[in-house]
């Protein structure tokens, strides 16, 4: 098992900004032509969205976290990355729920295809966290493989992506487990350490590329001390033994493959609403759907991609036939695949412990409860403790 | 040129007449809709009515009265293609709360002289008497549903209507579960998509409007609203909405009813 708090080597933070250092960074950002899309509080969680400054942060607030539960609740602080993560990713704005492919025109007998040039962006994440930044990755080499996907790749070369270190895990994180944080990186253009000490509120800024470093050149900033760096570190410390779950990964694969007729996947086939939730709120989860849609007149066709998710029935459905009918083999087919397949097929585990698929479950689902049911009682365990 | 352009009925059964509102509410679609089909039947938009045969049928309501059970097979010969709309027609509507209960009583309280109702114990779907090309469901039906449907009907292909559950229209829209973030009793999971999530885009639980989804766990669910509050009495009630005749809707509404 994964037990570092991130892959990045310690080092001396490059700098310290303050909250008029933050402010000033959201500025440069949109002058050179980022939209900037952060955390902010809306209809009862800290969902991303697009944010003007510093003002439409989460300030002073957390969440609480559990099985189908998820509660904002008021810190004794102002903080403003106090928090987990929330019910969105930022897969929302790299593989957009909705993609227009291309369109088509009938005129006198012929038709004229217009492909949808790339649109949206050039992004700027702000409060990326170490999950979510493993996330990015995974997905990286899911889109811009073999047959880069326009849409993703367009979006992705251009997001500048400032990381926030979690400092406020919630009940149903696993990070470290699955070793993506609490501490991000690498792959961030700048990330930042929230420090609160009594009035003190600053937060550590590490570089991570050159554009990274040509921002922060233009903001205005101090150099970070040791005394800077021992705080920064105390916070991704606190957070590391501060995980609400935790995931044994050791041989999941050949454990997962190993238990295809398991009686547990019965088990929680009986719980499972097949309702989707946890693949759209899976910040690794890339399934979509391809529709074609006309108008009235037949005249205009499109091509729409959407996301879709492998418990639809639609999903499975292969030349007139079903192949995945029953809730069992569906959430076999997710869990199997993100947690063991998934290594097969991208060289990499598709989970980064994030808890969003524990959390958002209506009936509170846990991946970490059903890997560990099928290791304690699994045919012949490698353990020897069955 | 002569006009080879397909015929279109709108019918009425048992209903409030608001799927055919819909239809009249299509605002910039309607005109669009009338350059390719010729309205022959609506008599919620015309008295001028052509006779069949028509091309395509919309048929609205359920089948409660004997007189309409024998309507509806004629409107089945008149029609190619026949397209039921809404939750009366595809379920039996708010009306079939009548199948719980028992209908001559309700005829001794209502009606003075209830020797001249005719009606039947049930309310009944469409497609428990014909056979149906397709059913588009909501109460009301969705508006941009309904021309995709007259629009595939017209290109003579699949509709893309979805079965899944309204999670899908949440999530893809950003919405936050109320379930999850607020602990509020959502039907959404086990309904179908298609209203593009409307109350729980105003922070209100599903109410099922759209009928059972594709896959529908009801135990599961229904032992996560008894965590979250919700009485055996207010379960049934949940249930017992538009679709309460939709046969997952109606089992749930069944199981959990008080046994006298």
């Amino acid at each position: 098992m994964h037990r570092s708090f991130g892959r990045k080597e310690k080092k001396l933070p490059e700098a310290v900004i303050d909250l008029e250092g933050l402010q000033a960074l959201l500025d440069s950002l949109t002058i050179r032509g980022y939209t900037v899309l952060g955390p902010t509080v809306r209809d009862g969680a800290i969902v991303y969205d697009e944010i003007a400054g510093v003002n439409d942060l989460p300030a002073g607030w957390t969440d609480e976290q559990d099985a189908a539960t998820y509660r904002l609740t008021r810190r004794d602080d102002s903080a403003l990355f106090g928090y987990a993560v929330g019910p969105h990713s930022w897969k929302k704005y790299l593989f957009p729920p909705q993609t227009l492919l291309w369109k088509a025109r009938r005129s006198s007998g012929a038709f004229e295809v217009e492909e949808a040039a790339p649109q949206g962006g050039p992004y700027a994440f702000l409060g990326v966290r170490g999950c979510e930044l493993a996330a990015i990755h995974i997905q990286d080499r899911v889109f811009l493989g073999e047959h880069p996907d326009p849409t993703y790749a367009d979006r992705r070369s251009n997001a500048f992506i400032i990381a926030v270190n979690c400092s406020t895990p919630a009940g149903t994180c696993f990070c470290v487990s699955m070793g993506t944080g609490p501490r991000a990186g690498p792959g961030f253009d700048l990330s930042l350490t929230e420090i609160l000490e009594g009035d003190r509120h600053a937060f550590t800024v590490d570089v991570g590329s050159e554009r990274g470093e040509e921002l922060l050149s233009a903001l205005p900033h101090m150099p970070a001390t040791t005394e800077d760096e021992r705080s920064a570190e105390a916070v991704i410390e606190r957070a590391a033994g501060a995980m609400g779950r935790s995931m044994d990964t050791d041989g999941i694969k050949e454990l997962l493959y190993g238990n295809r007729e398991h009686p547990r996947w019965d088990d929680v086939a009986q719980r499972c609403l097949s309702c989707t939730n946890c693949t759209l709120v899976c910040p690794t989860c890339f399934c979509s759907t391809v529709e074609d849609t006309t108008d009235l007149t037949g005249d205009n066709a499109e091509r729409w991609r959407s996301w879709d998710s492998c418990f639809t029935l639609d999903f499975s459905e292969l030349g007139g036939n079903n192949v995945r009918t029953t809730t069992r083999g569906r959430y076999r087919q997710w869990m199997t695949h993100k947690l063991a397949s998934w290594i097969d097929q991208f060289d990499t585990s598709g989970c980064v412990g994030c808890g969003r698929c524990i959390t958002w479950c209506p009936v509170g689902i846990d991946i970490t409860e059903e890997v560990a049911a099928i290791r304690e009682t699994q045919e012949g365990s490698r353990h020897g403790d069955t | 040129m002569t006009s080879v352009k397909p015929t279109l009925a709108v019918w009425k059964f048992a209903s409030c007449d608001g799927c055919q509102l819909t239809v009249l509410n299509l605002e910039d679609d309607l005109l669009p809709l009338a350059g390719e089909i010729d309205i022959a039947h609506f008599l919620e938009a015309t008295r001028a009515t052509v006779s069949g045969p028509y091309d395509l049928s919309l048929v609205e309501g359920s089948i409660t009265t004997p007189h309409d059970a024998e309507r509806i097979r004629e409107v089945r010969a008149a029609s190619r293609t026949l397209i039921t709309i809404g939750a009366c027609a595809t379920s039996g509507g708010i009306q079939a709360l009548r199948n719980f209960a028992n209908v001559e009583e309700f005829l001794q309280i209502v009606y003075a002289r209830p020797e001249y109702i005719s009606t039947l114990a049930n309310s009944t779907a469409i497609a428990e008497h014909v056979p149906v090309d397709f059913e588009l469901r909501g109460c009301p039906i969705d508006k941009g549903q309904l021309v995709e449907v007259v629009t595939a009907f017209l290109a003579h292909r699949r509709p893309n209507i979805r079965n899944h559950s309204v999670c899908v229209e949440c999530k893809k829209r950003g919405t936050v579960c109320v379930t999850v973030a607020h602990g509020t009793p959502c039907l959404g999971p086990v309904t179908q998509a298609g209203c593009g999530a409307l109350c729980p885009s105003y922070a209100r639980g599903c109410y099922g409007c759209f009928g059972p989804a594709e896959t529908v766990n009801s135990p599961s669910l229904t032992s996560r609203f008894k965590e979250l509050g919700v009485s055996e009495a207010d379960l049934v009630r949940s249930f017992r909405t538009f679709n309460a005749n939709a046969p997952a809707f109606r089992e749930i509404s069944e199981a959990h009813e008080p046994r006298t």
